[in-house]
């Protein structure tokens, strides 16, 4: 204080903030909480790492390249590229399948459908987020898997060139990362669904009042003003869905024909999930075993870390450009 | 390009609700029409069933006739879609896309109805621009977005977007309401500019803007909340504003209604 008080200047007590036991009991609580994430999440990560980096350290293949899983043996051989791959193209399958649908519907259930018949489609959806993952796994198994045969053998007859949809054996059981894909993209078709409805149904009329006053069609309301506006939104929406894709067990387990190959031909009943393998390993391993699982594990970690951050990256690039500073 | 708006019998509902009632007037082309009158009195809601907007609510329909020159806006088989890229409207809170530049906001609609040579959108955006009055304080950032702009800036933009397909009309709602008193002045230069091109009709609140920008007024009221809003007089705003032959108008420009 620099300057002069003036005659009637407030005593300096006032200054002072007065503390008050509410206050800092709630402060105190809610710090805590946020020190305890931060604990647990450290001890996981601690975890994870040193047994991740013990069983690594004793594996006599490549831990990146290795096709098979053998982590058994004496000497142990064990890696993760079937599994990265199978992760990987199973969840591409159920985005390009699950992404277009989803948007499709949040668009009807807010554009198009009468009021009434778009508040029942909602709520089916969210019924359909509500199935637990094993429904959806026995469903796969016993009913999807049989019934993919003709649309295999469809795909197989006028596709079969582009060797992705060459099925190499026309009998085996459609067990294939193929299936696995179009029942994960059912599987994450609500979460996507239900988050992009949010972000559409937030719009402000406004803008789609400038689409329409310029003589836009229904069409091209949404191509002008809908969906620029919702589309970080439903980026962020799919990758949420993308999230649990990657990370799906039981379903991916259940209905995968799990055998260590690398291959193109996504309609052979073949390959493997991150998920699927700890899964179907873990009961059996020894405890060097385990750490060996647990270090694939951590890998699907980064993955769906790297996932987010490039979606993160895409909105963040966009951003002058979004609804969110109109 | 300008034309003639004749209105007969207009009545027009939100679902059960009559919001206006038996609306009858003319609009000179290449004339500016101010509609005053107090709030939920269905200025707006007339002004909305001038392109056809009025029916984008759920539930509004209109009973009547518009005609454009002889073209009635509500004949069987005419497209409310067509009808929007004749009449263009401005609206109360400046609604550029906001995830396009400022050159694209002002391409919207030509690249709706197919304009798709960049040599004529650069030149008609140009135009456009400069017709709004917003060209220099732009010109070296068109492919920046339009949400950047201040917000008279943004209503310009809006209203380059507007003029740039060359409608017939070009229907204004309180394009000021949310705009600084030095903004507002802007727009009111540029509304005298337009009617040179243009017939325009607009709503607003503020009845000295009327008086600045308009050469007919019209007033609106409603008898109570929940009746259906009336055209009580139109007339030429000078007379509107000095002798008006209906008390109820003068009572509401002199501040004493309700």
């Amino acid at each position: 204080m620099t300057t002069t008080a003036p005659p009637s200047a407030a005593p300096p007590r006032a200054a002072k903030t007065v503390t008050r036991p509410g206050d800092r009991i709630f402060a105190g609580m809610s710090r805590g909480s946020g020190i305890f994430l931060l604990v647990v999440m450290a001890a996981i990560a601690v975890f994870l790492t040193v047994r991740a980096v013990s069983a690594i350290s004793k594996d006599h293949g490549n831990f990146l390249t290795t096709f098979e899983w053998n982590a058994g043996l004496n000497p142990p051989v064990f890696g993760i590229a079937v599994l990265a791959y199978g992760t990987i193209v199973s969840s591409v399958i159920a985005m390009l399948i699950a992404v277009p649908i989803a948007v499709g519907i949040a668009l009807f259930i807010t554009h198009y459908a009468p009021r009434r018949v778009g508040g029942v489609l909602a709520y089916v959806i969210d019924l359909l987020a509500a199935v637990p993952s094993i429904i959806y796994g026995l469903w796969g198994a016993i009913f999807l898997v049989p019934h993919m045969k003709g649309l295999n053998l469809w795909l197989d007859t006028y596709f079969g060139w582009t060797v992705i949809f060459d099925k190499q054996d026309p009998n085996s059981a459609a067990r294939s990362l193929f299936t696995v894909g179009i029942l994960l993209a059912i599987m994450i078709l609500p979460i996507i669904t239900n988050v992009s409805r949010e972000v559409i149904r937030q719009m402000p009329k406004m803008h789609e009042e400038a689409a329409l006053a310029l003589g836009a069609t229904r069409w091209e309301v949404i191509r002008l003003s809908v969906l620029p506006f919702a589309r970080s939104g439903i980026i962020s929406a799919s990758m949420l869905g993308l999230g649990r894709a990657l990370g799906e067990t039981m379903a991916v387990a259940t209905v995968l024909s799990a055998s260590p190959q690398l291959s193109a031909h996504l309609l052979d009943p073949l390959g493997g999930t991150f998920s699927q393998n700890i899964v179907a390993k873990f009961g059996e391993a020894d405890q060097f075993g385990r750490d060996a699982l647990i270090a694939s594990g951590l890998v699907l970690f980064f993955i769906t870390l790297l996932v987010n951050g490039a979606a993160r990256l895409i909105i963040a690039r966009r951003k002058e450009y979004s609804g969110a500073n109109a | 390009m300008a034309k003639r708006i004749d209105v007969s019998g207009l009545t027009a509902f939100y679902g059960g609700f009559k919001a206006i009632e038996d609306i009858s007037m003319t609009v000179e082309p290449r004339t500016v029409t101010a509609f005053i009158g107090p709030s939920g009195c269905g200025k707006s809601t007339f002004l909305r069933t001038l392109n056809r907007m009025h029916e984008v609510t759920p539930g509004g329909r209109v009973e009547g006739k518009v005609m454009l020159d002889d073209e009635n806006l509500y004949g069987s088989g005419v497209d409310p879609v067509t009808v929007r890229r004749t009449v263009g409207m401005v609206f109360q809170r400046p609604n550029p896309f906001p995830t396009m530049s400022i050159y694209d906001n002002v391409a919207a609609g030509l690249k709706l109805n197919g304009v798709r040579k960049k040599g004529e959108l650069d030149s008609i955006v140009e135009k456009s621009l400069k017709g709004a009055n917003l060209w220099n304080e732009v010109k070296d950032r068109l492919n920046k977005p339009g949400s950047g702009l201040s917000g008279g800036q943004q209503q310009r933009l809006c209203i380059a977007r507007a003029i740039a397909v060359e409608p017939q009309v070009l229907l204004m709602d309180e394009p000021c309401s949310a705009l600084d008193p030095i903004s507002t002045l802007a727009i009111e230069d540029l509304i005298g500019e337009l009617k040179t091109r243009f017939t325009i009709v607009i709503v607003t609140h503020n009845m000295q803007q009327a008086a600045r920008v308009s050469d007919r007024t019209a007033f609106f009221n409603l008898a109570a909340v929940g009746q259906p809003g009336k055209l009580i007089e139109i007339d030429d705003t000078e007379r509107i504003f000095s002798n008006p032959s209906v008390q109820a108008t003068e009572d509401y420009i002199s501040g004493r209604f309700g």
